[in-house]
């Protein structure tokens, strides 16, 4: 005890204070680590920046008449009917949600409720897989198995149309809505399921009238992701769906057509720069930016159903 | 002294009985349906699976066996018969290389910052909010952003439509992902870990640099795998940043820096183009340049998916 050099006094606040040299490398590194995440703001900022400008000019600049009224997209001449390419993007998402919400949900159930984790353990995997296969690898499928052997077997559909295009966005949509479902089924306390199995109630009741109730907003929330990874997903529609801007407002699923973004890539491909009539790079701006403008509110909504999942259990 | 032969002989009976007076005698014939109709739904996504292996491998396999050599590395050619990926599998080796290097620091310095120093508040609620949204953000904005600053606004640095600027956009693309899954990690070292560390006088970057990033290294290079992965199948944000889809000059060798600020293809977006070519050909070297991008793409996540599996079982 005697031995410890304990000041006894003229102790001053600077004792406690560490090491100069230690401090300033806290600081330098705390600065560094600021200035990465400060970058994601900028980026958010740059994204914004990019489109606000070209699009402003595209807005103040159309005859409105050829974006409303005329038929057809048609960037090159002049025409840009926005309808062609949003009802495009409207029959994409609904066919890819018709082929990705039963499948990712009914897998979801499953792998939340039935399987053994023996079980999960082999199958969690394949949809594991299914989610890093590049999106342009279901393009090439699209068109050489989906629209061959499934769309032109049933229809007189051409090679290149909407559905064979909107299934292919919906496979890859599967794992999406499956791991986002799964997340919100697991997080359903185990109390529930073992007070509905108290009243006498078969599996099939627990996981219908308990579990998937009690889930709701976290499966709202993987909808609203998987329709605004749909309305964004590009290559397999740019590939699969003809890239024709003729349809116009009755757009038919069973021809060619453009999406936003398909056609956002159909007039930046090719070309070293994009020209045409004298708004026609701007355009390219406006449809990035109501592509946007769509995902973003899709998304601040799903993150608040996601939030509520959380909050609730 | 049978007792128990007759527990054994009797226990399939027991059962029986009691699930029978428990469910009345009837079978749960919907309980069963719905369990098939379940189960039937992840059946699909391995049928594709299964069906799209085949496919891609039965269309591509023959380019591949007949003339494998001219076809890894060749050029972009107009015919089926002569093209070949070379120039493809550069441009995307090099996207690669600048994701690992601009998107892996940035990343996990952000991911760092937001876990072991920022004040939980608003602005880190801001931040957080701000980086979801980013990854969410369709692939082809990037596209628009690539465009506008890296094309147009910074040419003097990237030489405009070039294999710099598509590898700046497509690493800015994967950043959020980088930052989500290294954030995750870092989330999930041990307090004690920390306190252990400033316990024996160590700094807040002490204790991270020995303490936190060793621990949380594996999750942090899963995520890092994964947005490589992500990064190297996407295509849309090319054609925006000037990818070449026709013919393509300049015969650099793989590691030529001279090529970053022309130019440039890649396997996407070479597969792309040939899949939506009607004539001969085109669709057996489509396959054959998926097979080629599936094995690298599949090598990576299958790593990514065992290392994570790895480390989870050796903490649980």
């Amino acid at each position: 005890m005697s031995d410890l050099p304990l000041p006894s006094s003229g102790l001053t606040l600077a004792d406690l204070h560490g090491d100069p040299r230690r401090v300033r490398t806290e600081r330098i590194v705390k600065a560094v680590l600021t200035a990465a995440t400060a970058v994601s703001i900028l980026i958010s900022a740059g994204i914004i920046w990019s489109l606000a400008r070209e699009t402003f000019t595209f807005v103040t600049e159309v005859e409105w008449s050829t974006v409303l009224f005329a038929k057809g997209w048609f960037p090159r001449q002049g025409v840009y009917d926005i309808r062609t390419i949003f009802v495009g993007s409207l029959w994409v998402t609904v066919i890819a949600m018709a082929v990705a919400v039963p499948v990712g949900l009914g897998s979801a159930i499953y792998l939340s409720e039935y399987a053994r984790p023996r079980v999960r353990r082999i199958l969690k995997p394949t949809l594991e897989v299914l989610a890093g296969i590049p999106s342009v690898v279901l393009g090439f499928f699209a068109l050489s198995v989906i629209s061959p052997s499934i769309v032109q077997r049933f229809t007189n559909a051409g090679l290149f149309n909407l559905t064979a295009a909107g299934i292919g966005v919906g496979i890859l949509s599967i794992p999406l809505v499956a791991s986002v479902s799964e997340d919100a089924l697991r997080s359903v306390p185990q109390a529930l399921r073992e007070a509905s199995y108290g009243m006498g109630a078969k599996k099939i009741t627990t996981v219908t009238k308990v579990v998937v109730p009690a889930a709701v907003s976290g499966l709202v929330a993987a909808f609203i992701l998987a329709v605004s990874r749909a309305i964004g997903e590009t290559m397999v529609v740019f590939i699969a769906g003809g890239a024709a801007g003729n349809q116009g407002f009755e757009g038919n699923p069973l021809e060619p057509g453009l999406t936003m973004t398909a056609a956002m890539a159909t007039q930046a491909q090719g070309t070293d720069q994009v020209v045409g009539e004298a708004l026609t790079f701007q355009s390219l701006y406006f449809v990035g930016a109501l592509l946007f403008a769509v995902t973003l509110v899709l998304n601040l909504v799903a993150d608040r159903f996601v939030r509520k999942v959380r909050q609730a259990y | 002294m049978a007792l128990p032969s007759t527990i054994g002989s009797g226990g399939q009976l027991a059962r029986r009985t009691v699930r029978d007076q428990l469910t009345g005698g009837r079978s749960d014939a919907a309980g069963r349906i719905f369990r098939v109709l379940l189960l039937l739904s992840l059946g699909v996504s391995l049928a594709v699976l299964a069906i799209l292996f085949y496919d891609v491998v039965s269309t591509g396999s023959t380019v591949l066996s007949t003339r494998a050599e001219s076809f890894l590395s060749g050029g972009l050619r107009q015919t089926a018969a002569r093209a070949g990926i070379f120039q493809a599998i550069r441009g995307t080796f090099w996207i690669g290389v600048f994701v690992v290097v601009f998107a892996f620091p940035i990343g996990v310095a952000s991911a760092v910052y937001l876990e072991e120093y920022a004040t939980k508040g608003r602005l880190a609620r801001i931040i957080d909010v701000n980086i979801r949204n980013l990854a969410g953000v369709p692939s082809i904005v990037y596209g628009i952003l690539g465009l506008t600053i890296f094309v147009q606004q910074l040419k003097g640095v990237t030489g405009g439509r070039s294999l710099m600027a598509a590898g700046i956009t497509l690493a800015i693309l994967v950043l959020p992902i980088v930052i989500i899954t290294s954030a995750e990690a870092v989330r999930a070292v041990p307090n004690s870990l920390r306190e252990a560390g400033y316990g024996v006088g160590a700094t807040r970057s002490e204790v991270v640099r020995t303490q936190v990033l060793p621990y949380a290294l594996p999750g942090i290079i899963t995520g890092t795998v994964l947005a490589l992965a992500r990064a190297i199948g996407e295509a849309a944000p090319l054609y925006l940043c000037g990818a070449i889809t026709g013919l393509l000059p300049g015969k650099e060798g793989l590691l030529d820096p001279s090529q970053l600020k022309e130019k440039f293809t890649a396997l996407p977006v070479v597969i792309a183009e040939w899949s939506r070519r009607p004539q001969d050909g085109f669709a057996e070297i489509a396959a054959a340049a998926i097979i080629v991008m599936l094995i690298i793409v599949l090598a990576m996540n299958s790593v990514a998916i065992a290392l994570r599996t790895r480390y989870e079982k050796k903490r649980n």
